[in-house]
């Protein structure tokens, strides 16, 4: 069995993997801002910006996202009145939005975990509300965001091939089209060759994504015990001068 | 597993059915008290019942081969007609049992064969265990939708003809039990070592060491996790919709392809629809949750 397919078909799936990283860059922006501003709004001080953003985050990972994509696509469009939608956009919107409802709830958990004392120092210190979040706390949570988020992130990775369903020329969608295609010609790969190509692509695309977050990871935490370290060095003046 | 947590061996007005040879009870009695197995607890028991019953009407009312019989269109001109609306309503609960039957059987094969792979994963045999551990990490990091059209376009061809829902059931049954078996992996590394130690002094085989010992202990760690698995599960289910299966997405195509900009209500109600199972199952699981990390503290 020869698993290499002719090299048009390549050309092809390196067009819907375009299309495909395309749709989970838009997704994952958009996922990770809302992430941010819903875990922290879940542990606001303001009692409607907790309730709406829990209210937020159940309907965003209770509904399907198959379910919001399409939503999204064909029926969002008709009661906003809006005759030619971007279905890139609104695939991406659907997918950002199912990534920040369970994102959201990764940031709560992270930020919990950073010990008391910081926010009590920084509140001593006299930082402002988002001085805090954006020097004190966000970036000593990044510790602790970063392994779950890599696996969102893949999952999101997974569910762009769900907006070949609403027709963008993605990944799957290649794969799909050049299936059928292939059936007419009798010197087309199987479509266990194709198939076995595209979810070889995916799994490389997601080992990649899982490669970058434990270089995150690694550089996040190389800082956190090289500051520490700085501290603890018997004659810190020499080595603190330097890190500034 | 301790007796502790078991609420029929408190102390109760009309007590000891579970005091052996129904003798008054003595204030150093030091013989053990009769510790049902978990799966012989009542409410193990209770639980098992109202499955085996939702599955037999699932099973009776949501057969594999559904038949959409409204054919009723919106008004012309409105965005949103409500009385569309709710005559799609029984359509909508028959796509939804199909899915939710998916779910299920899809689940409980994902359930035993995460288990399979779980304790394969962890022989000491490279052999099985690196092979496993591949499958694992592949099935994990690729499109469930991809897997399905593999199952539903390659399998026929290997002489393997199967309905659509099947191909549903074992495309989510595999692509889950890789999670499952994570789960899984999670809840026997919570089982303390000297359990294993236990066994290993009183000589008992590995078929007895897992079957009495460590997945017993293991179990009750893992329900939460498996039933976040299941509420993923079915939320993945709808895309049997790109394979031909008639349930709660084939649903809102076919009604919203019978006319143009028909599509509002059939897709918000099937979001409805959703959310309406998805809720209350998210709100069990905490409480399950709870529950367990209360029991295990206790």
């Amino acid at each position: 069995m020869d698993v290499a397919l002719p090299s048009f078909y390549y050309e092809r799936l390196f067009e819907g993997m375009l299309v495909t990283l395309q749709v989970l860059l838009y997704a994952f922006l958009i996922g990770v801002a809302l992430s941010i501003i819903l875990g922290v709004a879940r542990l606001s001080s303001s009692k409607t910006a907790r309730t709406l953003s829990l209210i937020w985050i159940e309907f965003t990972r209770g509904i399907s996202s198959i379910v919001l994509l399409f939503w999204m696509a064909y029926a969002l469009p008709i009661l906003l009145g809006i005759r030619q939608p971007s279905l890139l956009l609104m695939g991406s919107i659907a997918l950002g939005l199912n990534m920040g409802g369970y994102g959201g709830e990764i940031v709560r958990g992270a930020i919990q975990s950073v010990p008391k004392g910081q926010t009590e120092a920084s509140i001593a210190l006299n930082l402002s509300e988002f001085q805090r979040l954006r020097y004190v706390v966000l970036p000593q949570s990044l510790r602790v965001i970063l392994p779950p988020m890599g696996n969102l992130t893949i999952e999101i990775l997974k569910g762009t091939a769900l907006v070949s369903l609403i027709s963008l020329s993605d990944l799957a969608f290649e794969g799909t089209k050049l299936r059928t295609s292939g059936r007419l010609n009798p010197d087309a790969p199987s479509a266990a060759m194709l198939f076995l190509n595209i979810l070889l692509i995916y799994f490389v695309l997601s080992q990649i994504i899982s490669g970058l977050y434990r270089l995150a990871e690694w550089r996040v935490n190389r800082r956190f015990e090289g500051a520490r370290t700085e501290v603890e060095l018997p004659d810190a003046t020499t080595t603190t001068a330097g890190a500034g | 597993m301790t007796s502790t947590t078991d609420p029929e061996l408190t102390p109760s007005s009309g007590h000891d059915d579970d005091v052996a040879g129904g003798e008054a009870p003595a204030h150093h009695d030091l013989t053990p008290p009769k510790v049902r197995p978990w799966w012989l607890h009542p409410k193990a028991l209770i639980g098992a019942g109202i499955a085996i019953v939702v599955l037999a009407v699932l099973w009776r009312f949501g057969g594999g081969d559904v038949r959409f019989s409204t054919d009723s269109r919106p008004a012309p001109g409105s965005t949103f007609d409500w009385s569309y609306f709710w005559a799609l309503v029984p359509d909508m609960l028959r796509g939804l049992a199909v899915t939710v039957q998916a779910t299920l059987a899809g689940f409980a094969l994902a359930a035993v064969l995460g288990l399979v792979l779980a304790i394969a994963r962890r022989s000491t045999i490279k052999v099985i265990s690196w092979p496993v551990a591949g499958f694992i990490e592949f099935v994990r990091s690729t499109p469930l939708l991809i897997q399905l059209f593999f199952l539903y376009y390659v399998l026929p061809g290997w002489g393997f003809t199967m309905e659509a829902l099947v191909t549903l059931i074992l495309g989510l049954g595999i692509h889950y039990a890789t999670y499952a078996s994570e789960a899984y992996r999670a809840g026997i590394d919570s089982v303390p070592k000297g359990q294993w130690e236990a066994t290993t002094a009183l000589n008992l085989g590995p078929i007895t060491t897992w079957s009495s010992v460590i997945i017993p202990q293991a179990i009750p760690n893992v329900l939460p996790a498996l039933g976040n698995n299941l509420i993923a599960a079915f939320k993945d289910a709808p895309l049997g919709a790109s394979i031909q299966v008639t349930g709660i997405l084939a649903f809102a195509t076919a009604a919203a392809g019978r006319s143009f900009d028909a599509g509002v209500e059939p897709y918000t109600l099937i979001g409805i629809g959703f959310l309406m199972v998805s809720i209350p199952s998210a709100f069990a699981v905490r409480r399950l949750e709870k529950r367990l990390a209360y029991e295990r503290t206790n």
